[in-house]
C-alpha cells in the first residue's frame, strides 16, 4: 500500500518529512558531533591503555603496535607495592561499604515510610552533610585519629569514610524504598508483621537491587577518595591506590610505564561494573535527589 | 502514607514537635507529650538511631571540634601530641574570631575565593551546556545510540584519580601527547600546567571532561520523562525546533536541572582531587581553590597550621550553606516544590 502511494506523495511534497525524520545533512551533523564527543571522552583512557602496553623506553612516543608488551604490568606487580595498595584499598572500601549499608538501611526505610518528629531535621542533616567539604572535617578527624593512634591504620580510614558513606547511603536508599509500593507494607501489617518485620522480611528483599547499587556507589566513592587517603596514610605499605599512584608521578620525575599499567588495572574492573550498573545508579540518584 | 508507627493523633502533632535537629528528643515537649511521642514513634526512632548515633559521633563531634579549633591558634607545635612515650599536653590558646578576621580581611582568602568562584561557575556552566547538548542528541532516534552512550559515560566510570593522572600524562611537557601533536604540526609546545593562565584553563578542561557524563545521563533521564504529546502539540501550533526546546524541553527538565546544578556546583566548589593531583594548586597558588588551600595549611606547610585550615573549612561550609539556602528559596518563590 505504501509503495503505491509513495511516488505521488514524494512528488507533491518533497520537503515534508515525518516526525522524527531528518535530512541526511542533519544526520551527518549529529553523528559527527557524537563521534567527536565520544573520541574526546574515550581518548585519554584509551591512550593510557595503549601506553601501558608499550615498552617503557617507548612510553613517550606516539607510534603504536610496534612492540606490544606486558612488561609494565609484570614490573608493576613484581617491583612495586601495587598489590599491597590494591589490598589496602579493597579492605578500606569494602569495610566502609559494608558498614555504611548496614547502618543506614533501616534509616532509609524509616525516612521513606514513617512520619515522625525529627524527620525533617534528619533529612536536612543527611543532605547537608553531603555538602560538607573535606576541609571542615579533615583537621579535627586527623587530630582525633592521631590521639587514638588510628592514623596510618585502615580502621582509621574506614571510620573517616563512614562520614561520607552513611549520609549518602541513607539518602540513596530512601530513594529506592520510595519506589517500592506501599501496598506491600500494608499487606505485611495485615498479616501481623511489626514495622520492623515488614522492613526485614518484605521490603529488604525487594530492595536488593537498590542496596546493590548503593553499595556499589559507596564502594567506588571510597575507592577513589584522595584527600583523606593522602593525609592519613603514609609509608609505602599503608597507602591506598590513590596514594600509591601519586608515587609514580612525583616531582622527581614520572614513571609513566608503571603508572599507566596501574591505572589500567584500577580502572578497567571499576569501569566495567560501572557501565553495567549505571542505569540503576542514575534512577536511584535522581529518585533520591529529585523527590527530596 | 499507608504505614505509620503512629496512630493518627500523634501524626498531626508530629510535625510541629522538634523539627529542628536530628536528635529525636531535642526541643523536649512536656513530659506527658514526650511519653506519648515515645510510645508512638519509638519504632521510627529506633530505626533511625544507628545513623543518628554515627552522624553524631563521627561528624557532629569533629565538626564541633573543628569550629573550636578555628577559634584557637592551634598548630602542629602546640596541639597535644605524643613523642615516644612522653605525652605533651596541648598549649594552644583561645583567640576568638581573630582567624576569621584575618581570613576575611587578608588578600589570600579573598583571592582564592575569587578563583574558586570563577572555577565553579565556568565548570558548571560549560559542563551543563555540553551535557544538555549531548543529552538532546542522544535522546533522538539515531543509529548506534547505545554505543555512543557508553563511550560518553566512560569518563564517569573511571575512578577520578586515574583520569586525572591520565590527563597529567597528556599535559606532560616533553612526553605528553598534546605537545607532541603541537610540535608535529610545527608549533612550540605549551607549558600546560606551568603557566598560571593556561593551567587554569587546563584544570577546567579536565573537570568539565569528568563532569559531563553525570549531567548528560541525568538530563537524558529527564528528557525521557517529558511526554511526547507535548512536542506534538507544540508542533501542531507551529513551534520551531528552537521554540520547542525553549518552551517544552527546558521547562520539562526543570526539576532535574535544578537538582543537578545544585549538586554539581557543590561538588565543583569542593573538587579536591582534580586540583590536588593535577597541579597541587600551582604554579604558585594560581589554581588553588579554597579546599585545596585549606588542605595545604594543615598538611603541606610546616608548621602545620590547624587553626587557619579549620577556619577556611568553616568558611567554606558557611558559603555552601548560604548558597544552598538561597538557591532553594529562589526556586521556591518561582513555584518549584523542591
Amino acid at each position: 500500500m505504501t509503495t503505491a502511494t509513495t511516488p505521488a506523495a514524494r512528488h507533491s511534497a518533497p520537503k515534508v518529512r515525518k516526525r522524527g525524520e531528518r535530512s541526511p545533512l542533519a544526520s551527518t551533523a549529529l553523528h559527527l558531533t557524537l563521534i567527536v564527543a565520544s573520541v574526546i571522552a574515550v581518548f585519554p583512557v584509551l591512550w593510557v591503555l595503549l601506553t601501558s602496553l608499550k615498552p617503557a623506553e617507548l612510553a613517550s612516543t606516539t607510534d603504536f603496535f610496534k612492540e606490544t608488551t606486558f612488561e609494565n604490568y609484570t614490573n608493576l606487580i613484581k617491583d612495586t607495592k601495587f598489590l599491597t595498595w590494591f589490598g589496602n584499598s579493597l579492605i578500606v572500601a569494602g569495610l566502609t561499604t559494608l558498614i555504611g549499608v548496614i547502618v543506614s538501611a533501616s534509616t532509609g526505610y524509616a525516612v521513606s515510610r514513617f512520619r515522625f518528629p525529627g524527620k525533617r531535621g534528619l533529612m536536612w542533616t543527611l543532605l547537608i552533610t553531603q555538602m560538607f567539604p573535606v576541609a571542615v572535617l579533615i583537621v579535627p578527624i586527623y587530630n582525633i585519629m592521631a590521639g587514638m593512634g588510628l592514623l596510618n591504620k585502615p580502621a582509621g580510614l574506614v571510620i573517616t569514610y563512614l562520614t561520607i558513606s552513611v549520609p549518602f547511603c541513607a539518602w540513596m536508599m530512601k530513594g529506592f524504598f520510595d519506589t517500592i509500593p506501599r501496598e506491600i507494607d500494608e499487606s505485611g501489617q495485615v498479616d501481623g508483621l511489626t514495622p520492623f518485620g515488614t522492613f526485614w522480611r518484605l521490603i529488604l528483599p525487594l530492595a536488593k537491587p537498590g542496596l546493590a547499587v548503593t553499595a556499589f556507589y559507596s564502594f567506588i566513592t571510597a575507592w577513589g577518595e584522595v584527600a583523606y587517603a593522602s593525609a592519613f596514610m603514609v609509608g609505602e605499605d599503608n597507602l591506598t591506590l590513590a596514594g600509591g599512584l601519586q608515587l609514580f608521578v612525583n616531582q622527581y620525575g614520572a614513571q609513566w610505564g608503571p603508572m599507566t599499567a596501574a591505572s589500567v588495572l584500577i580502572a578497567i574492573p571499576a569501569a566495567l561494573v560501572f557501565l553495567f550498573a549505571q542505569k540503576h545508579l542514575v534512577t536511584g540518584m535522581s529518585a533520591g535527589a529529585v523527590k527530596g | 502514607m499507608a504505614v505509620h508507627t503512629s496512630q493518627s493523633v500523634a501524626k498531626a502533632a508530629g510535625d510541629d514537635v522538634a523539627r529542628g535537629r536530628s536528635r529525636g528528643t531535642g526541643n523536649p515537649p512536656p513530659p506527658g507529650k514526650l511519653r506519648r511521642a515515645l510510645s508512638t514513634h519509638w519504632y521510627a526512632w529506633t530505626m533511625v538511631a544507628p545513623v543518628v548515633v554515627v552522624i553524631g559521633v563521627i561528624i557532629g563531634y569533629p565538626l564541633v571540634r573543628g569550629i573550636f579549633l578555628s577559634l584557637t591558634d592551634a598548630n602542629e607545635r602546640n596541639v597535644a601530641r605524643s613523642i615516644g612515650v612522653n605525652h605533651l599536653p596541648a598549649t594552644y590558646k583561645f583567640v576568638g574570631l581573630d582567624n576569621y578576621a584575618d581570613a576575611l580581611t587578608g588578600e589570600q582568602f579573598l583571592g582564592t575565593l575569587g578563583w574558586t568562584l570563577v572555577w565553579t561557575v565556568s565548570c558548571v556552566s560549560i559542563t551543563f551546556v555540553l551535557g544538555m547538548a549531548l543529552a538532546n542528541i542522544l535522546n533522538r532516534r539515531i543509529a548506534g545510540r547505545s554505543a555512543y552512550r557508553m563511550a560518553l559515560i566512560l569518563p564517569w566510570a573511571v575512578p577520578g584519580f586515574v583520569s586525572v593522572f591520565a590527563w597529567r600524562f597528556l599535559y606532560n611537557n616533553d612526553r605528553g601527547l598534546l605537545n607532541k601533536i603541537l610540535s608535529g604540526a610545527g608549533f612550540d609546545g605549551i607549558d600546560w600546567l606551568g603557566d598560571p593562565t593556561i593551567a587554569k584553563v587546563a584544570v577546567i578542561v579536565v573537570n568539565v571532561w569528568l563532569g559531563v557524563p553525570f549531567i548528560m545521563v541525568a538530563l537524558l533521564g529527564g528528557l525521557q520523562s517529558i511526554p511526547g504529546e507535548h512536542y506534538e502539540a507544540a508542533e501542531m501550533d507551529g513551534a520551531s525546533a528552537w521554540q520547542r526546546f525553549c518552551h517544552v524541553t527546558l521547562p520539562g527538565l526543570r526539576p532535574v536541572s535544578t537538582t543537578v546544578i545544585l549538586l554539581s556546583t557543590i561538588w565543583t566548589f569542593n573538587m579536591f582531587p582534580v586540583i590536588f593531583l593535577l597541579t597541587r594548586g600551582g604554579p604558585g597558588d594560581a589554581t588553588q581553590i579554597l579546599v585545596t588551600q585549606a588542605y595545604k595549611f594543615s598538611f603541606e606547610i610546616s608548621p602545620r597550621d590547624f587553626a587557619q585550615s579549620s577556619t577556611w573549612g568553616v568558611l567554606i561550609l558557611v558559603l555552601l550553606l548560604i548558597f544552598a539556602t538561597v538557591y532553594r528559596r529562589v526556586l521556591r518563590t518561582q513555584g518549584d516544590d523542591w
